[in-house]
């Protein structure tokens, strides 16, 4: 199981389950962090965190520990570099 | 949520005129349009027991009365789990201490409208009167028409793009239309029945005040089955429906997962009705310019290059640029003293004008000029986008002592001045953030106390030097780095205890980059600068007065009683108005207290007029020694180092001048300080924490370095 903590900068992936404590976990859904949502990770703050993601055409941030709460899979390998 | 609270604030401007709310996600525009219609005709208040803000403005649409708009906080969903977040609701449904607005203006951003829509889809299941704003639409690569949101919704839609103004006419009609006919939104999101049930029931605990139609009882017990929890902090929930919802959660939660259910079917209900069912999930990057620009901004080399040179221009404006203004301002109080000191004639009451009241103003206006320049300067920030990178480089140092990423700014201009830091705090959205950052912020060594600084070292310390540095130097740089260590240190203690907060995660939108709104940013410098000087000010104003009648009275007895040991000593003569003033009976009675600190009286009554602003320190000083120069500066250095013990030693040594700066460097020596924070979190109870806890940690520090360096035998 991979979670978003694990994507290499650039890559694509797709939610497959978000976590987390529950207010954090409502507001990430709220702002379209759903599974089946794609998201690429854009890159990571220059001190290691926090992590910058594009999801829905909009960037947000969010640290590595909350990134471990959220189960995602690759796209790039079955269906191709975008 | 009906209770009325103490701090209600004047809501003479609301009258009984229409209101609309205006609401939408952070940075869409919203205040952009909020200050085209209103024009500056807002009135500033806060919402009662939280630090937010909340503007009150005037409404003209051409028609027969004016309206109040009222300018709610950004917010991504209604739901919430603190006081803060729940003032979105509370504004929009009339729930809070506020009534009902006769209607809701949503501000959407067209480049992000599936989200931007998730809030809207709220409000109308909540059936709120509504009209809709869609903003930004020239931006927005694919821009949908108002139509299409018009006809999701039920409720009129306007394209507009509030900083060219275009679209602002038809806003107006559509709002001047929509208060004689209020629409109600019909939008029927369906949510498995399962779930459907568990509301039904959940209606049933709703307080008779909140309820409505069946839609809005449905809304509300929805809005209360996603927010409370068992460690929310929401206000104002009765204890039936608190529980009534908790049971429900409890009930449903092996069944399905509420929170996911409910929020993908909105998701998916708006991507059904307005794109056709297309996802709005794929990962294109719909702003190139602003992703090329954070190619170099957040670059870990060139990004932090120009975040040290933003810093630096933000520095140079609050030393550099602000001084010519700060003593133009010096200057004009200087002058409106010599003016009054020469036509009125001479007495209390001439020392009182020109003293206490005229000084008490020049105290005031003195910090306008830094608090106008920052509050431009992070305006444009904010405006850009910039802001929010300077929180994502600098999240992981800041989290570390418990801070927020956005506390960066205010913390390094409190270098500067600790009152337009202050109010700098405001860029954050959590009240327990801004309470945290403001209660460090004093700690970071300003302007004010460099002359103090200057003086001892010049007075105290020896001209030799270390590595080819003299010590001067040295201690110059290391009051600096202590300054900055003690309040990472202390944030990092206090946000375990006294500030205590439930943990936040980060979740931090990066908006695109934009030219900043001018207008915009000069209306907020203008807003923030007049609250300052209405409410800050007077207490600044009243704290210098105070401080000016410790100093003056009571006036010296007459010369002959004091013949004697005026003869006897000329030295003595001089001081003794200052010495017999309260202020000076006060020093004498604190000289117990900071004797082991190794301060006399003198320092004592130093440390008094220093209330006023660090770098009075220097000019009572003066007085304490009778030095009526010109130039305090360098005859109270000689007097300084001169002064002997009863053995002949000298009086002050370099051990009681770094015992001195430490003190200076720890204890909140600033009533402007106290005042702005009072203005801030508008009680009493945190100035006053404030004060002690500065104060106690100054002492026990100099204790130690004086007491620890006797011992050591540096005495």
């Amino acid at each position: 199981m991979m979670t978003l903590s694990a994507v290499a900068v650039g890559q694509s992936v797709v939610v497959r389950r978000v976590g987390g404590e529950r207010s954090f976990r409502r507001r990430l859904m709220e702002l379209g962090v759903l599974p089946g949502t794609q998201m690429r990770l854009m890159r990571i703050a220059p001190l290691g965190d926090p992590m910058e993601l594009l999801v829905r055409g909009c960037s947000m941030s969010i640290r590595r520990s909350e990134a471990d709460s959220i189960e995602v899979h690759s796209i790039d390998t079955s269906a191709g570099s975008p | 949520m009906n209770s009325v609270q103490s701090t209600v604030p004047d809501n003479n401007a609301e009258g009984a005129t229409p209101r609309i709310a205006i609401i939408g996600n952070p940075n869409v525009g919203k205040s952009t349009i909020f200050n085209r219609l209103t024009g500056a005709s807002v009135k500033v208040g806060n919402y009662p027991g939280v630090t937010v803000e909340r503007s009150v403005g005037r409404l003209d649409i051409g028609g027969t009365e004016a309206l109040s708009l009222i300018d709610v906080p950004g917010t991504y969903s209604l739901s919430a789990r603190s006081a803060e977040e729940q003032i979105a609701i509370q504004e929009a449904l009339g729930l809070g201490d506020f009534p009902a607005p006769d209607l809701v203006l949503v501000v959407l951003d067209a480049g992000q409208l599936t989200r931007n829509l998730y809030l809207a889809v709220q409000l109308a299941e909540l059936r709120a009167p509504m009209v809709v704003a869609l903003n930004m639409v020239d931006e927005a690569l694919e821009a949908p028409s108002p139509e299409a949101v018009s006809q999701l919704l039920g409720v009129p839609c306007v394209g507009t793009n509030a900083r060219s103004g275009s679209g602002l006419d038809e806003l107006r009609d559509a709002l001047r239309a929509a208060v004689e006919h209020p629409p109600r939104p019909t939008t029927e999101v369906r949510y498995p029945a399962k779930l459907m049930a568990v509301i039904d029931r959940l209606v049933e605990a709703l307080p008779e005040a909140w309820r409505g139609s069946v839609e809005r009882d449905r809304g509300l017990a929805l809005w209360t089955l996603l927010s409370v929890d068992k460690n929310d902090e929401l206000e104002n929930i009765p204890s039936t429906l608190r529980r009534a919802s908790l049971n429900a959660y409890t009930e449903l939660e092996p069944v399905l997962d509420v929170d996911e259910v409910v929020i993908e079917t909105r998701y998916r209900y708006i991507e059904e009705q307005l794109l056709a069912g297309r996802s709005s999930s794929k990962t294109e990057i719909k702003r190139p310019f602003s992703e090329r620009i954070d190619r170099i901004a957040l670059h870990p080399l060139f990004g932090f290059a120009l975040f040290v040179a933003v810093m630096l221009l933000l520095f140079q404006t609050l030393f550099a640029w602000s001084d010519p203004l700060i003593g133009a301002v010096e200057n004009g109080i200087a002058a409106l003293q010599g003016l009054a000191s020469s036509t009125l004639p001479s007495g209390i009451f001439r020392d009182l004008i020109t003293e206490g009241v005229i000084g008490g103003v020049g105290n005031v206006v003195v910090f306008l000029p830094q608090i106008v320049l920052l509050f431009f300067l992070l305006g444009l920030l904010e405006d850009c986008g910039y802001m929010s990178r300077i929180a994502y480089l600098m999240d992981r140092i800041m989290r570390s002592c418990g801070l927020h990423g956005r506390a960066f700014v205010p913390m390094f201009s409190g270098f500067a001045c600790a009152v337009p830091a202050i109010l700098a705090t405001r860029t954050m959205e959590r009240q327990r953030d801004r309470l945290l950052t403001m209660m460090v912020v004093p700690l970071m060594s300003c302007s004010a106390r460099l002359p103090v600084y200057t003086l001892i070292i010049a007075a105290l310390f020896p001209p030799a030097s270390v590595y080819g540095i003299s010590i001067q130097s040295w201690l110059m740089v290391g009051m600096y780095l202590f300054s900055t260590a003690t309040a990472l240190v202390a944030a990092a203690v206090l946000g375990r205890t006294a500030v205590k907060g439930r943990h936040v995660p980060l979740l931090m939108e990066l908006p695109p980059y934009r030219t900043p709104d001018l207008w915009s940013t000069v209306h907020m410098v203008w807003q923030r600068s007049r609250s300052f000087l209405k409410e800050a000010g007077t207490v600044i104003l009243a704290c210098t007065i105070l401080l000016w009648a410790l100093l003056s009275f009571p006036k010296p007895a007459p010369i002959a009683l004091d013949a004697a040991s005026a003869k006897s000593n000329t030295e003595m003569s001089q001081p003794s108005a200052l010495e017999q003033s309260y202020a000076g009976q006060l020093g004498k009675t604190l000289e117990p207290a900071i004797e082991p600190l190794g301060f006399d009286w003198k320092i004592g009554v130093g440390l008094i007029g220093a209330f006023a602003a660090r770098e009075v320190f220097v000019s009572t000083m003066g007085l304490v020694y009778g030095i009526g120069d010109e130039d305090v500066e360098s005859p109270l250095r000689e007097r300084l180092r001169a002064e002997s013990t009863a053995d002949g030693k000298p009086r002050y040594t370099p051990l009681v001048g770094l015992s001195l700066m430490i003190f200076f460097a720890l204890a909140c020596q600033c009533m402007s300080t106290l005042a702005v924070v009072k203005r801030e979190t508008r009680t009493w109870r945190w100035p006053a924490f404030m004060f002690a806890y500065m104060t106690a940690l100054a002492w026990v520090c100099s204790f130690v370095v004086y007491q620890g360096g006797v011992w050591l035998g540096y005495g």
